[in-house]
């Protein structure tokens, strides 16, 4: 291998590339912006509607009461809540959402209460709907609470203490540091996100640079040219990884800084959540992106093998789009509770880095996993690169008419 | 010097078997001369010219130019040849002096000769002016242009030109027939394809005639006219290609 050759090669693929409004977009502006516009953007939006839903005063409707004077008058005082003249229709007025909810008071309620005969006060509501949601609760709280005053009454009268009913408190408390915290809270996805981003930002690129080259008609120019065709995939694959790289370590950035507003803006603290613990490790997303590096050559490598195969752009995406789901499938199973990481789970190419990067983000460092799975991964990527030399030497693939 | 020996070349494909592209074609081209290679289309002279610049493999036989075989040293062989043909693009996000510079630095030139030969280049062919701009806004004639200062950056004693004019307008095509003579005055080794009888009887020192893969006749003009007793060189080239193929034109 001639080493000044391919970098003459990934130079002016690079200059191209850096020239090419496409495959910028996707390598470098949808990384970028996709996760700070998703998630900023969605809870902003969420942080707006659950305001709005807080805002209103529910209307909601009771049944029945009418002999139970006491926890009526309790509903009645409720300022969050206002109380519709009863109607036959009250179901179809909470699916039309003309009223939030309905609370059924049962008959003789009060007094079988003060026989300490057991009754149940039924709401309804609209199940999914945020605003019938917040209705709903209102009542509950303010059942339970009368409940909670007859329980304190009844105690009160057999002069027995109200902390009779909690003779002791549970409490549980983290002790794991932030960095796991975080991680278990998001460790699946960030493997999947940046294993994700390796495959989108090399696919441009690679099309590009194989069928792309095709259709333009570049391919006859370049071969005539006394460049071997080994140094020319070579030139080529270092391009196409390097965009892959790009926009994962662009994504994850973002990510990463996207979380980190979040979790200081208001827009979380206001929505009532609590802020997410999202402080990762350096040292975790570092080891990620070493794990990933196999990866992204074995991406590149059988991208551009694959799209070699193609005449046309258009048709060159039309056989990676399967590959995606291909990838795609594997990278979920590794984010689904319980898939844990075994030494044959360990050989699957994508699946295993995705399970590995997993473990990594959540503090666990497993070495024998991480050097089989490192090795395996280079192994794959290694077979791929020979593919695509032996690909770009095949005049059948090359000349295919 | 281009010497042929017995080219062969076989395509397979499903459907309809092996296509024997080129047979058992042999020639000689000699520095200082044009060589024209005159046949219909789908008649073998892209295949024997992509062969000659080591872009195809030969099923059979073998070519030699400037003294390296295409066949054990392709690098070489690319090393001394400048390859133009109708499919031979340019890259569209790259200046018209980036392309002619990319192919130097394939070429292995170092930046101080490259940079001489690119002002040389561009001054001869009078491409000063639009030098930097990018080939995908680049007129016809301004592309031609560029793709024949990328064939001359490194000088190459062997030049390969496949329909070289194919689709272009007459000026355009008048450089290209220009530079193609001017090649021949610089004493290079000059082989041409086309199917234009007039461009062969401008320029050819010998002509071949090719069909189905094989070279049917081969003489300098004057020696072609004696043989079949023409003067009109498309005359010539229907009764060559009657006579193969047993049509009573012949």
């Amino acid at each position: 291998m001639n080493l000044a050759a391919v970098a003459v090669v990934y130079r002016k693929e690079l200059t191209e590339w850096l020239r090419d409004r496409r495959t910028l977009i996707s390598t470098v502006l949808v990384p970028l912006l996709a996760f700070p516009i998703l998630m900023v953007g969605i809870t902003a939006l969420a942080t707006v509607m659950i305001g709005n839903a807080e805002r209103e005063i529910p209307k909601i409707m009771i049944l029945g009461g009418e002999d139970s004077p006491q926890l009526l008058e309790r509903l009645h005082k409720l300022d969050k809540l206002e109380v519709v003249p009863y109607a036959v229709n009250w179901k179809d007025q909470i699916s039309n959402k003309d009223i939030r909810a309905a609370v059924v008071i049962p008959k003789g309620f009060q007094a079988a209460l003060a026989e300490g005969i057991a009754q149940t006060v039924n709401i309804y509501f609209y199940q999914g709907e945020l605003k019938s949601s917040f209705g709903a609760d209102h009542l509950q709280k303010a059942v339970e609470e009368y409940r909670d005053s007859v329980i304190k009454d009844r105690l009160a009268a057999r002069n027995v203490p109200a902390s009779v009913l909690t003779p002791f408190a549970v409490k549980q408390e983290n002790v794991a540091p932030p960095e796991k915290v975080g991680g278990a809270s998001i460790g699946g996805f960030i493997g999947y996100a940046v294993i994700l981003l390796c495959l989108t930002g090399a696919m441009y690129p690679a099309i590009d640079l194989t069928a792309g080259e095709k259709e333009r008609g570049t391919i006859e120019t370049i071969l005539s040219s006394p460049i071997s065709r080994l140094d020319l995939v070579i030139g080529k694959f270092l391009l196409v990884f390097s965009a892959s790289l790009a926009s994962a370590i662009l994504s994850v950035t973002s990510m990463g800084l996207s979380f980190a507003f979040l979790g200081h803006s208001h827009l979380m603290q206001s929505s009532g959540e609590q802020s997410l613990n999202l402080n990762l490790g350096f040292t975790s997303v570092v080891a990620v992106f070493c794990m990933a590096l196999p990866l992204a050559v074995l991406f590149s490598a059988v991208l551009m093998t694959i799209a070699l195969f193609a005449k046309t752009y258009k048709e060159a995406q039309s056989y990676l789009t399967p590959l995606t789901f291909l990838v795609v499938i594997p990278a979920v199973a590794s984010v689904m509770p319980g898939v844990e990481l075994t030494p044959k789970l360990a050989l699957i190419p994508v699946l295993n880095t995705s399970l590995v990067c997993k473990e990594i983000i959540t503090g666990t460092y497993h070495w024998n996993s991480i050097v089989l799975i490192f090795a395996s991964t280079c192994l794959y990527a290694l077979a791929a690169i020979f593919l695509a030399v032996k690909m770009f030497q095949r005049e059948d693939v090359l000349f295919r008419s | 010097m281009i010497e042929t020996r017995g080219l062969c070349k076989v395509f397979h494909d499903k459907k309809r078997g092996a296509i024997r592209a080129v047979e058992n074609v042999s020639f000689v081209c000699k520095p200082g001369q044009i060589y024209g290679l005159l046949g219909a289309n789908g008649a073998g002279k892209t295949t024997t010219l992509r062969m000659l610049a080591t872009i195809l493999e030969p099923t059979d036989g073998t070519a030699v130019v400037c003294g390296h075989d295409v066949v054990d040293e392709p690098d070489k062989v690319r090393a001394n040849v400048g390859f133009l043909s109708a499919a031979t693009a340019l890259y569209p996000r790259l200046t018209s002096r980036e392309m002619v510079e990319y192919f130097g630095r394939l070429n292995g030139l170092d930046e101080g000769t490259l940079k001489k030969r690119v002002d040389e280049i561009f001054s001869r062919l009078d491409m000063n002016s639009f030098r930097d701009r990018r080939c995908d806004k680049l007129s016809t004639g301004m592309k031609q242009k560029t793709s024949i200062a990328r064939t001359l950056i490194h000088d190459p004693q062997v030049m390969i030109f496949d329909e070289p004019t194919l689709g272009l307008d007459i000026m355009t095509a008048r450089t290209i027939i220009d530079f193609i003579r001017e090649c021949r005055q610089r004493g290079k080794t000059v082989i041409f394809s086309t199917h234009v009888m007039s461009e062969v009887e401008k320029l050819c020192d010998v002509v071949g005639i090719i069909e189905s893969g094989k070279l049917l006749a081969e003489g300098s003009l004057g020696e072609l006219r004696d043989h079949y007793s023409q003067h009109d060189l498309e005359e010539i080239f229907v009764r060559v290609v009657g006579l193969y193929q047993g049509s009573p034109e012949a």
